[in-house]
């Protein structure tokens, strides 16, 4: 891609034939096979091949979910029981597509932390991370679309509630949320219509997501990886090529990763669905405790947690744009990490101080998990704003303040040293510290 | 750069003038495309539907469908209909009638809500202004609120037995469809 010259060298003549016309294979070699890694990436950074994976796993598994769906209303909910229970196959396929969808949220999820702890979005990774952010909101409308279509309970009751939350702008100009929601559901109220064109651009987004997604492995080859330490790469024996040394500890990671998954889709394959959408869409009625999917309760956690007053201030009329602006917020202030953190030092590792409140943040992000599967009420409404509260802070204050006051430790000189301990003499000739040959 | 050009010729105003026929031309291409997901004639011409409540005594409530939206009838008991006149315009989070048969700045007031001489008649449309779910209430046990109306399940929202949100994180009161009565026992709805 850029920022390394590929050392690739067509032996055969129809190699040097192909690499005259069509460089691709100079252009792979460079980015995935001597690409210089750096070489002391941990496990958390194997993430970025399992989402990968994921990804293409979803797309192969929902082209053929989709021979034998039927977008309709009157066919969904059976064509989907048509498929677990008729289509040869058709149980595992769709329970690898349904699980992967929440397997793919769960490699997110560990990926979006991974870089916040050792401060991946810092420059010069601010494009590399936005583009992180963009794909996070792609896959969330993707799976959002996704859930509509066994058209159950949960489904509908879902896409009337998350659509619904255009309506909030009622309050600025009325008219115009109630406008935006009858456009989004071709009708006065979520019916096959909105059923039909969901699956449409449920079976788009994943490759406009391909498309992100190869910008973000684009913008991460500029840079270069981020690493534990969080320092760049100096010298020669800091890194190591890609290939066969990032690669195969991503098998080992990504193996790791597929054992969990085959557990859930072969053991376990409705335990992270609900049992609700197990009942056909009823327009009228409603289940008594609409929950999203786990990977959006944080998120659903902040919606809900602005009822008409927020921590003793009445919000009247305003309280549900007030829940949409902060949902959507949550996400986008994501984007804006590389310039909320202050502090030059990439890495938690060396800032002691920021690392505790990192660890503070990922609880708070698990108790706003927790509280958005509560029903909405007495104390669970409470503790979401407190957590609403803290999640905010986190990035509005925490970032800017900590790097300001904070002493960073010692920081190593180069990675090879922070690998080979403290102050470590050069290597001596033949070491097989970087046994690659340069 | 020489400043001899800065006078336009004939060319810039072609390319200019050009340039901008091809822009509008596009830009007016976007319009059937964002047209054609807004609710067609057929979904639009949905007629209305004319519900008997000779059957629904004092008390008691019936569900009908209207453009695929639920309606709430609800034959109202005196102390009901009290409850829902003794309250302060003031103390409501949202003070406009939303009926849909009134100007939009109308007072909240139960008679504007409910048509004159049948005011014992509450008619909604059953879909809580926060997202959109079919608040509780209408069958008898269900849960109805601290004020006796409607209570939504999903964000605890709660209406009183005029239908006007009381509490919880809804904006609005729930919306009195355009409706008449066509006979005693007999409303039309649309």
């Amino acid at each position: 891609m850029s920022g390394h010259a590929s050392g690739y060298e067509p032996t055969s003549r129809w190699g040097k034939w192909w690499d005259e016309r069509l460089p691709i294979f100079r252009l792979m070699h460079g980015s995935f096979v001597d690409f210089p890694t750096p070489r002391n990436l941990n496990y958390l950074w194997t993430f970025g091949g399992i989402l990968t994976f994921c990804l293409v796993a979803q797309i192969v598994t929902g082209v053929v979910l989709a021979m034998h769906y039927q977008p309709s209303d009157t066919a969904a909910f059976n064509s989907i029981e048509h498929i677990r229970r008729d289509v040869n196959y058709g149980w595992m396929i769709r329970n690898m597509h349904a699980v992967g969808a929440s397997m793919f949220f769960f490699a997110v999820y560990v990926h979006i932390f991974r870089g916040l702890y050792y401060g991946s979005y810092k420059a010069p990774r601010e494009v590399l991370w936005i583009l992180g952010v963009i794909i996070l909101l792609v896959m969330m409308a993707t799976a959002f679309m996704g859930y509509t279509l066994p058209w159950g309970q949960m489904s509908f009751w879902g896409v009337t509630v998350i659509t619904n939350l255009f309506s909030a702008l009622d309050t600025i100009i009325n008219g115009l949320g109630t406008a935006i929601v009858e456009w989004l559901w071709g009708g006065y109220s979520v019916s096959g219509v909105t059923l039909n064109r969901f699956f449409s651009l449920h079976y788009l987004l994943p490759f406009v997501l391909a498309g992100i997604v190869g910008l973000h492995i684009w913008a991460l080859h500029v840079a270069g990886q981020n690493n534990p330490t969080g320092l760049d790469l100096k010298e020669p024996t800091d890194s190591v090529p890609m290939h066969p040394y990032a690669t195969s500890k991503d098998a080992v990671g990504l193996f790791a990763f597929l054992i969990l998954y085959a557990w859930f889709i072969f053991f376990l394959p409705d335990y992270l669905g609900h049992a609700d959408n197990y009942i056909e869409a009823d327009p009228l009625v409603t289940p008594p405790h609409i929950v999203p999917e786990w990977y959006f309760l944080p998120f659903y956690a902040i919606l809900r947690a602005f009822t008409s007053s927020f921590l003793g201030i009445p919000l009247g009329q305003y309280a549900k744009l007030c829940g949409v602006v902060a949902m959507f917020s949550a996400v986008l202030i994501i984007a804006f990490a590389p310039w909320l953190d202050t502090s030059r030092v990439r890495s938690a590792k060396y800032r002691p101080i920021f690392k505790w409140f990192f660890w503070f943040f990922l609880f708070t992000c698990l108790a706003l998990g927790y509280l958005g599967s509560k029903p909405a009420e007495g104390v669970y409404v409470t503790w979401a704003q407190i957590f609403t509260v803290c999640y905010f802070l986190y990035f509005l204050v925490v970032m800017p303040v900590v790097g300001l006051i904070e002493t960073p430790s010692k920081l190593p000189r180069s990675i090879t040293d922070a690998v080979l301990g403290k102050g470590s003499a050069p290597l001596p000739k033949g070491a097989a510290a970087a046994p690659e040959v340069r | 750069m020489t400043t001899d050009a800065v006078e336009p010729n004939r060319r810039d105003f072609l390319v200019v003038a050009g340039n901008a026929f091809a822009a509008v031309g596009a830009a007016s291409l976007l319009w059937p495309f964002i047209q054609q997901m807004n609710p067609d004639a057929s979904a639009k011409a949905l007629s209305s539907v004319e519900i008997d409540l000779s059957p629904v005594k004092e008390g008691q409530a019936i569900t009908a469908m209207w453009r695929g939206k639920p309606i709430f009838i609800r034959n109202r008991t005196k102390a009901e209909i009290e409850s829902a006149i003794n309250v302060d315009i003031k103390d409501l989070p949202d003070g406009l009638a939303r009926n849909d048969a009134l100007p939009v700045d109308d007072p909240a007031t139960d008679a504007n809500r409910t048509i004159k001489g049948h005011e014992n008649w509450i008619v909604l449309i059953g879909i809580c202004t926060h997202l959109g779910c079919i608040p509780k209430g209408q069958a008898m046990g269900d849960e109805r609120g601290e004020y006796g109306g409607w209570f939504c399940p999903c964000h605890g929202s709660q209406y009183d037995t005029s239908g006007r949100i009381r509490k919880g994180p809804a904006p609005r009161n729930l919306e009195v469809p355009p409706f008449e009565f066509v006979s005693d026992t007999k409303i039309k709805v649309g």
